[in-house]
């Protein structure tokens, strides 16, 4: 009898776990009663700069519709990644989502997880390099860009330039011949703010433009396993530019105290005038230093040839519609309206753009940061390419901690190289790509 | 003992700690040494041999590790055995500021990890940090505690000691205060000095101490992974990473079968220790 | 005489300070630089605040993320509540067991829990088991995850206490009839009643100090647990160190108040475990 008690007991533990198990993937749709208002419910990053205005969207597309947009925040990098697989392998996806545009992105599976928009009229809006990004390849559109296009390369002191008399580099020489009259002036001329060390990678990534202007096909290559970052003297170029500036001695002191933060306090300041970074950074600096933001520029981080000059571009992350939807017509009237021009006019109603959209026809107002009207002339003058991980899926991940060992001179570029082809082809096998 | 007490014992009493800990605790183990022989995305496998504990052996990021982890281990548990033992010898002498002492030197191992990771970070800044700032009015250049590979890993593992010396000293004093005060009294009566007696009467009593001591801090440095990751995240470079602090970036990203061969692998490292000290620990209850 | 007792004294007045210096100083500055503003608390100085502002720093705090440290605080006492009371019910009757029975069957039992002391978990495939069983990302998953890790060694600590309790106590209950399950819950647990305290304190600053497992276990903004909030706030709060030391002073409260209440008790408890483990 007694031992009857206990084994109920313990099954009634289990049974407690097996009815937590089905609460949990039965409440995962949308609860809420059919009469009520219409909700549609936005899984988006924290902490993104422009929230404000994308809380206008939200704002002025509620008022439009009628329709209520609950978002819903997650962390940002891996750990925000992991959270959205889960979600998915979990069968528990929000109505729409924000992510990254590009390799990790198309990781997903789209055409299994998200609507494809191709056959929406909206589709017709969107500039080819951005559809690139969210298409699966077989000619689905996934998802519509909601942020600027951000460009990456040297966030500059153009106060400090004025100051020394210096000009734009159009050659890495010049860049350094630059940086040491910058330093003969007491000023620290590149910024190296390795205590977050994703930002060591921008030497890198930016070097983009330079790596496709000698090796168009580099991208395809590398994807294919036919090109790697050792054997290509131009990819290897972006590690030795990131040792160099180190064995120079044109970086700050305390690099790896140094944080992101500290780096925006810097350049803005012109204590730093070199900061190699895309423009996502000036609405922080215009956050936190709005007198200083007419003194920051930004050029094209410099190859070894002048007639090749142009600026590396990031995609814009995207909003998708998640196949598991329950409200599919409100979550096409809502991403329809983030690309319309009301839904980009709520967006620049918290700020200016710190970049040009992927919708076509949109305008920018004049207020834009003077940073930002460096950045139109390489795209008005089509000086630009796509940043790598646009282009192919594979990006290893341990990049940021192999720039900080080229940063610091722990090791050689090459052994960086090196190292970071073998963290690539671990991720291309992961991934299971053919050829690897 | 007659066998209807026995009745009482029954193993049904054991079933529900049986099933939590074999289901949350047991299975997993068993399943990592499959998974680990595998590339997993969670969803799928792909059976892969032991290619992932190739790439752990051969990859100079991920070799570091197991370097890392033993000189974490023994520079931590090493401190903390000697400086507990003689925190502890002088704690249990008569003083008026024992019991203040005692909790003290305690204090640090209810605080979280988390936040003493935060309190050193800013303590060991290069130029603002305290620790820097004493330095200099002695005339001393100090240097990136932090930031300098060569004694990152260092400078973390003396945090770890501040932290987790209190519970090695309240170890050793337990043990002290088993020791009969007649031995003291009779070193004493034969002119030993106080050192004398630490010497040859306190440390060798305190040996089955000393054995937990030694457990306790080196296995716990060897999967020693939160202050690590708050203070340096393994870095600059991959400098400063432990076995522990690379499962979890290979979790991040999404490498799970080269995460579990992690696991595994230290997994295997714990046990290469935990085994010995097992046999140590079963000597000991038969003696009580 | 006198100079023994004299050296003595400066001996123990030197030992104090430098403990004050080296144990006090670092919470001392945590508590002077959680009231500064954040240009001031960036200097790190011990200097006493010029301007207090410590209620606007842990108004600021508590706020902050959509007051996600009041939901982090909520979920961090369930999960620490409900481990330690899963804990207590299922190690005091396997303690009970373990520690009266004899024999091969509870050797193997023995070893494969004291391995769980010492032997890291196996975090993906715990994982993958939660997802399967569609506990991952809950509390409930989490509770029953970190019962499993803290099982061993608090089964240590009542086994150990078990063998203490005389076995005639059993035998009178075996000739009054009474039934295993009514005599331990009646006659023994009540004895256990030390170790169930020290039980609870343990776990109790363990699972709520703790940060691996939340972070592998219940990732996600919904569900953060205090030192998940803390860890995130990390890079929130990058250049405002006394938001970021509020915010430890605000989480280590609930352990100090532990820890001056039952000061003796966790370091007997500690012992115990240690010792015993």
């Amino acid at each position: 009898m007694k031992r009857t008690v206990l084994i109920a007991l313990a099954f009634v533990l289990i049974a407690m776990v097996a009815v937590q198990a089905a609460g949990k993937s039965e409440g995962s749709g949308d609860a809420s009663d059919p009469s009520q208002q219409q909700k549609i419910v936005w899984l988006h990053f924290a902490n993104d700069v422009q929230q404000k205005g994308l809380d206008a969207v939200v704002e002025a597309f509620e008022a439009q519709h009628g329709i209520d947009v609950e978002i819903e925040f997650r962390p940002g990098g891996p750990e925000g990644e992991n959270l959205v697989k889960t979600r998915i392998a979990a069968n528990d996806m929000p109505d729409v989502l924000s992510y990254n545009s590009g390799s990790l992105f198309q990781v997903l599976n789209l055409e299994k997880n998200f609507v494809d928009l191709s056959n929406e009229p909206l589709a017709d809006r969107l500039l080819e390099s951005f559809k690139a990004t969210v298409t699966d390849g077989k000619g689905g559109v996934y998802g519509v860009p909601y942020q600027p296009i951000p460009a990456g390369g040297i966030i500059y002191n153009k106060r400090v330039y004025e100051e020394l008399g210096l000009s734009i580099p159009l050659t890495w020489a010049q860049f350094i011949r630059n940086s040491e009259i910058i330093k003969a002036a007491g000023l620290v001329p590149v910024i190296a703010s390795y205590k977050d060390d994703w930002t060591a990678q921008l030497l890198i990534l930016a070097d983009y433009f330079n790596v496709e202007a000698s090796n168009p096909d580099f991208a395809e290559q590398y994807t294919a396993n036919e090109a790697k970052f050792a054997d290509t003297p131009a990819a290897l170029r972006g590690f030795e530019k990131i040792q160099e500036v180190y064995e120079k001695g044109l970086i700050n002191k305390e690099p790896m105290a140094t944080t992101y933060d500290n780096a925006m306090e810097m350049v803005a300041l012109g204590q730093g005038v070199h900061y190699p970074m895309a423009t996502w950074v000036l609405a922080g600096i215009n956050e936190k230093f709005p007198e200083y933001i007419d003194d920051i520029g930004f050029f094209a981080l410099p190859g070894d040839s002048a007639d090749k000059n142009g600026a590396t571009l990031w995609m814009p992350n995207n909003i998708s519609i998640a196949k598991t939807t329950k409200n599919l017509e409100a979550a096409k009237l809502f991403v329809d309206f983030v690309v319309s021009d009301e839904g980009l006019a709520a967006l620049m109603s918290a700020g200016a753009p710190d970049g040009t959209f992927a919708v076509k026809g949109a305008k920018l107002p004049d207020t834009v940061f003077p940073a930002v009207k460096d950045v139109l002339r390489y795209v008005d003058e089509d000086r630009t390419a796509a940043a790598l991980e646009f282009l192919s899926p594979i990006k290893g991940p341990n990049l940021p901690q192999i720039c900080v060992q080229a940063g610091l001179s722990l090791k050689t570029p090459l052994e960086c190289a090196l190292e970071y082809d073998r963290d690539v082809e671990k991720q291309a096998k992961q991934l299971m790509l053919p050829g690897w | 003992m007659s066998k209807s007490v026995q009745s009482l014992y029954t193993y049904t009493f054991l079933l529900p700690a049986g099933v939590i800990y074999a289901l949350f605790f047991l299975a997993p183990t068993f399943l990592s040494f499959f998974y680990s022989l595998t590339i997993w995305t969670l969803s799928e496998w792909r059976f892969t041999g032991l290619d992932n504990f190739a790439i752990f052996l051969s990859e100079p990021s991920l070799v570091i590790g197991f370097r890392n982890t033993l000189v974490y281990a023994t520079v931590s548990a090493s401190l903390k055995v000697v400086l507990g033992f003689l925190l502890a010898a002088f704690l249990t002498s008569e003083l008026r500021t024992k019991g203040f002492l005692r909790s003290l030197i305690y204090f640090p191992n209810i605080v979280s990890t988390i936040a003493v990771g935060i309190m050193f970070s800013s303590f060991l800044h290069p130029s603002k940090g305290i620790v820097n700032v004493l330095l200099a009015l002695i005339g001393i250049d100090g240097p990136d505690w932090l930031g300098n590979p060569s004694i990152a890993l260092l400078s973390v593992a003396l945090v770890d000691v501040w932290k987790g010396v209190g519970i090695a000293m309240v170890i050793f004093i337990a043990g002290i205060q088993a020791i009969d005060r007649q031995y003291y009294e009779a070193a004493r009566i034969d002119g030993a000095s106080s050192f004398d007696a630490l010497r040859h009467i306190t440390l060798p009593l305190s040996r089955s101490s000393m054995n937990t001591v030694i457990m306790l801090a080196f296995i716990g440095g060897l999967r020693s992974f939160d202050l690590i990751w708050v203070m340096t995240k393994g870095g600059p470079g991959f400098t400063t990473d432990l076995v522990a602090s690379i499962i979890y970036k290979q979790f991040q990203g999404g490498f799970y079968g080269i995460a579990t061969a992690g696991n595994v692998i230290l997994f295997l490292i714990v046990s290469a220790f935990a085994i010995p000290l097992y046999r140590i620990i079963t000597k000991k209850e038969v003696d009580l | 005489m006198n100079t023994i007792k004299m050296k003595k004294l400066i001996i123990e007045i030197i030992a104090t300070l430098l403990a004050l210096a080296l144990f006090g100083v670092p919470f001392y500055f945590v508590v002077v630089n959680s009231g500064k503003d954040a240009a001031a608390a960036a200097r790190m100085t011990l200097s006493f605040p010029e301007t207090t502002q410590y209620l606007d720093n842990f108004r600021q705090v508590i706020t902050a993320s959509n007051s996600m440290l009041i939901r982090a605080f909520f979920n961090s006492f369930i999960i620490s509540a409900a481990t330690i009371i899963v804990l207590i019910v299922i190690a005091s009757s396997a303690g009970f067991v373990l520690g009266r029975r004899k024999g091969k069957a509870v050797n193997i039992i023995s070893f494969l829990v004291l391995a769980g002391l010492m032997v890291p978990p196996a975090i993906v495939p715990t994982i993958w088991l939660l997802r399967t069983l569609g506990l991952y990302k809950s509390l409930t998953g989490l509770i029953l995850v970190e019962a499993a890790i803290m099982f061993p060694f608090t089964l240590l600590l009542y086994r150990g206490y078990v063998t203490t309790i005389p076995r005639e106590l059993d035998e009178a209950s075996l000739i009054d009839g009474t039934g295993p399950v009514k005599m331990f819950s009646l006659v023994i647990f009540p004895l256990l009643k030390p170790v169930s305290v020290t039980v609870t304190i343990i776990n109790a600053i363990t699972i709520f100090n703790d940060f691996v497992h939340p972070l592998y276990f219940l990732p996600g903004a919904k569900n953060a647990t205090v030192q998940l909030t803390l860890y995130n706030f990390m890079s929130t709060f990058s250049t405002k160190w006394n938001l970021l030391y509020a915010d430890v002073l605000i989480i280590s409260i609930p352990p100090l108040i532990f820890f001056i209440l039952f000061n003796s008790k966790i370091v007997s408890g500690m012992v115990a475990g240690a010792v015993k483990g």
